[in-house]
């Protein structure tokens, strides 16, 4: 034990077995060193410490949880495209809840809700987040693994017995939550004020609490590790963007997500023990309820201080990946590093200052939402810096489309699409129309949810050779590109013109509306695109699956010409990484066609009198 | 609290360790600072019932307050492989925790009996769960510690889990701070 603590080289000591036993409070007795050792299926793919079989672990239930949020917004895209229409086998299907083949109302507001959670949290925060801080973070750093393997295991099994708590809730007599995802009281604050505000509402809490403590978890051991176990060399100037992102995004979730699970506290004593925190004088078919003297909109100051940065925790991993993917396959440093940096730091400190711009109708005093405005909108200065970066990158690149390239290039179009709808939103005179409008729906959709899932798709085409050994199909790849990026606009584009003529959103129902009535079949369209697009994701589903297991194998450990330190590993990398020695970093990630090399890994020292592109 | 502590112990930053328990200090207390807002907007607002907190609070504070020095105590005499006096430091530690957690109890009966109940205004409510959320912090806290009042007396002092200690102090000391801001809070706030 002493040799150990003396020995001042991390050493590539990792085992899951017997060599090492981990006592009750976590610390580990090491009766040797070796590097080869027996892993059982149980340590090795199921309760494993290993951060790179942890990321796999977090995309795989991300795909799980992003084929049933998909899923469910095409149920209810049926209401929507199809109303009044009956579709028997949704009945054979759902049973009582689409009586006749109609979705019923309980139902429909049940789908929302879910699908919201489930898309934002689940797969775009954990799915997102969880796979690529646990890939990229130790491989990028040149560590070993996470600071705390052991938590970072735990971290997963919280995620995944937060799944288990939401998926069980469907199968609940009165269904799951059916209260909004944002989950506002009063509604949510009475079980008696909708079907899935009983029990499903509680299970949405739980299971809530359970991911704020996986994510909270998974935070400390990003930051940690990136702030702590870099190897020799690795300077903060010198890490990739991806790294940045994720360091943002991990602290930005730290900071934050407290803050929702003392919303939630609250609203779960709201619920079932009578105390009156956002409760006030409510009454139910006529008869007063026991709550006094509460404030409802406190509950949304504390869910919009998560609900903000919540955003930004989500496009914030997405910007790294794309950054990252771009330069790689443009051929070209990437344009601004230290401008990237700078815009996302900005970014986040602005995240916790903006909140009330989601609360504009609320009666917000007009002064204190005028400064609110102007912080959002400045925003809009960092966020075109990212953008001009971007396509800076790619100005006269030797640019190579593979899949992943492409869905970076759709993201930087989607986010332009969506970013500039934020600057109508942002502004309160321009939002109390729009507010809860289609126009909001078009909004978040294209800027935070098809953007991010483009970020989240190009990681997965370009690192999919470093998890698994084998390359994704390319063709498939182009395929669900194109059909997933016209798709998402034929989606989401009409229904900024919906949302300026006032359609609001989380409606079961137009029939009773005049004026909304004219957009029968531009919704019927939206719903026929958006079962397009699911199909799409299918193939991406079979693809994945596929891939795994009978794709072309990775012959060359770095496949893509890249310079970061995850290909300078083995193809099938083991526990800790690195065979040898940890690589040692003399230079940043993105010289890419310099003095006529197409490429310098990291590793490689400056040659004497090579001119250094960046300090 | 993993494999790789032991050998990350010497590369010359500040420890995994004790950084992570310091990143999970800023994200508790951000979870006070919430409810402790919550509390003032929801107190801006008028239809506020003003009341004494119990008397037993201020006991309870001079115990986390005597828990906190025992703990100090306990690290010094870890780090000198004092066992007998890590022993009687650390089980002293946990009395007074567990004492603390009893006198919170007693506290909330104490207001129940003044007629502040956890339902009714949210005067009271606020003061029934953010003490009780800081008590489950407290809670956890004595769970762990409890393994290592357990390891005291059945196993040899081993030099590497100083570390450890520390951190635990460094928790322990946070949520020992936590309660007197809580209390301080309490007393401008209420009377």
């Amino acid at each position: 034990m002493s040799s150990e603590v003396s020995n001042p080289v991390v050493q590539p000591v990792f085992t899951g077995d017997s060599t090492h036993h981990q006592d009750s409070e976590g610390e580990i007795h090491e009766n040797g060193h070796h590097e080869h050792h027996k892993e059982y299926f149980f340590t090795k793919y199921v309760f494993s410490q290993d951060h790179k079989t942890i990321g796999k672990q977090f995309l795989i239930t991300g795909i799980f949880w992003a084929f049933v949020g998909g899923l469910l917004s095409v149920i209810f895209r049926f209401q929507l495209g199809f109303p009044n229409q009956a579709f028997p086998f949704l009945e054979t299907l759902f049973g009582k809840w689409a009586p006749g083949g109609i979705i019923s109302p309980e139902f429909y507001y049940m789908l929302v809700t879910m699908h919201g959670t489930i898309l934002v949290f689940f797969v775009l925060t954990a799915g997102l987040s969880g796979t690529f801080a646990n890939l990229l973070i130790p491989l990028q750093c040149g560590a070993r693994d996470m600071a705390s393997p052991f938590l970072n295991m735990l971290s997963y099994w919280f995620f995944f017995a937060a799944s288990c708590v939401m998926l069980t809730s469907f199968f609940l007599p009165e269904g799951a939550a059916d209260v909004g995802w944002t989950f506002y009281p009063p509604l949510s604050g009475v079980k008696e004020s909708a079907p899935g505000a009983g029990l499903g509402a509680d299970f949405w809490l739980i299971g809530m609490a359970l991911f704020i403590f996986s994510s909270l978890l998974g935070g400390l051991n990003y930051i940690t590790t990136v702030l702590n176990l870099r190897t020799k060399g690795m300077s903060m100037n010198r890490l990739p963007l991806t790294v940045w992102a994720l360091l943002i995004t991990a602290i930005l979730g730290l900071i934050s997500f407290p803050v929702l699970l003392g919303a939630a506290i609250l609203l779960l004593f709201d619920r079932n023990l009578g105390t009156s925190f956002y409760l006030d004088k409510i009454f139910i078919n006529g008869h007063p309820l026991d709550h006094a003297g509460g404030n409802a909109i406190l509950y949304q100051h504390l869910f919009w201080f998560l609900g903000h940065p919540e955003v930004y925790i989500i496009i914030l991993p997405a910007f790294g990946l794309v950054s990252e993917v771009l330069a790689n396959h443009a051929r070209k440093p990437i344009f601004g590093y230290r401008a990237m940096i700078l815009s996302m730091l900005a970014i986040a400190i602005l995240a916790f200052i903006v909140w009330a711009h989601h609360m504009f109708v609320t009666g917000l005093n007009p002064f204190v939402a005028s400064v609110f405005v102007l912080l959002t909108l400045l925003i809009a200065v960092p966020s075109a810096v990212k953008v001009f970066n971007w396509i800076a990158t790619i100005w006269q690149g030797n640019l190579r489309f593979t899949p992943a390239m492409l869905f970076c290039v759709g993201f930087v179009s989607l986010f332009i699409s969506g970013g500039l709808t934020g600057i109508f939103l942002g502004n309160s005179a321009l939002d109390i129309p729009l507010h809860d409008t289609y126009f909001v729906i078009a909004h978040f959709h294209i800027v935070m949810g098809v953007s991010a899932f483009f970020g989240m798709l190009a990681g997965v085409y370009q690192w999919f050779p470093k998890m698994f050994g084998r390359f994704m199909n390319n063709t498939l790849g182009y395929i669900h590109f194109w059909i997933t990026f016209v798709g998402a606009y034929m989606i989401f584009w009409p229904m900024h013109y919906m949302g300026l003529t006032g359609v609001p959103r989380r409606y079961y129902s137009f029939d009773a509306f005049q004026s909304f009535n004219m957009f029968g079949d531009l919704n019927k369209f939206i719903t026929i695109a958006a079962m397009l697009v699911f199909f799409a994701q299918l193939l991406f589903i079979l693809n994945f699956f596929y891939s795994m297991f009978k794709g072309r194998k990775v012959t060359d450990p770095n496949p893509w010409k890249s310079n970061s330190l995850e290909w300078t590993t083995k193809i099938n990398p083991g526990h800790g990484n690195w065979d040898g020695p940890l690589p040692t970093v003399y230079r940043w990630p993105y010289d890419y066609s310099k003095n006529g090399d197409e490429f310098i890994p990291q590793t490689v020292p400056y040659k004497p009198g090579e001119e250094k592109l960046h300090h | 609290m993993n494999m790789m502590t032991a050998e990350i112990k010497t590369v010359n930053r500040f420890h995994p360790l004790k950084f992570m328990m310091w990143l999970g200090i800023a994200g508790m207390v951000m979870l006070f600072a919430a409810l402790t807002s919550a509390y003032l907007v929801r107190k801006a607002q008028g239809n506020w019932l003003e009341f004494r907190i119990p008397f037993i609070f201020w006991l309870n504070t001079v115990i986390i307050l005597l828990s906190s020095v025992s703990m100090q105590w306990a690290v010094k005499a870890f780090a000198r492989y004092d066992v007998k006096k890590y022993r009687l430091a650390i089980t002293t530690t946990f009395t007074l925790g567990v004492m603390f957690l009893v006198g919170q109890y007693f506290g909330w009966l104490q207001l129940d009996e003044g007629g502040i109940h956890l339902t009714g205004n949210p005067s009271g409510s606020y003061v029934y769960v953010i003490s009780g959320v800081h008590a489950a912090h407290m809670a956890v806290g004595l769970l762990i510690m409890l393994i290592g009042v357990l390891r005291a007396f059945f196993r040899p002092l081993n030099p590497n889990r100083l570390v450890n200690v520390q951190v635990m102090a460094t928790y322990w000391h946070f949520v020992d701070i936590l309660w007197i801001y809580l209390f301080i809070f309490f007393q401008f706030n209420l009377a």
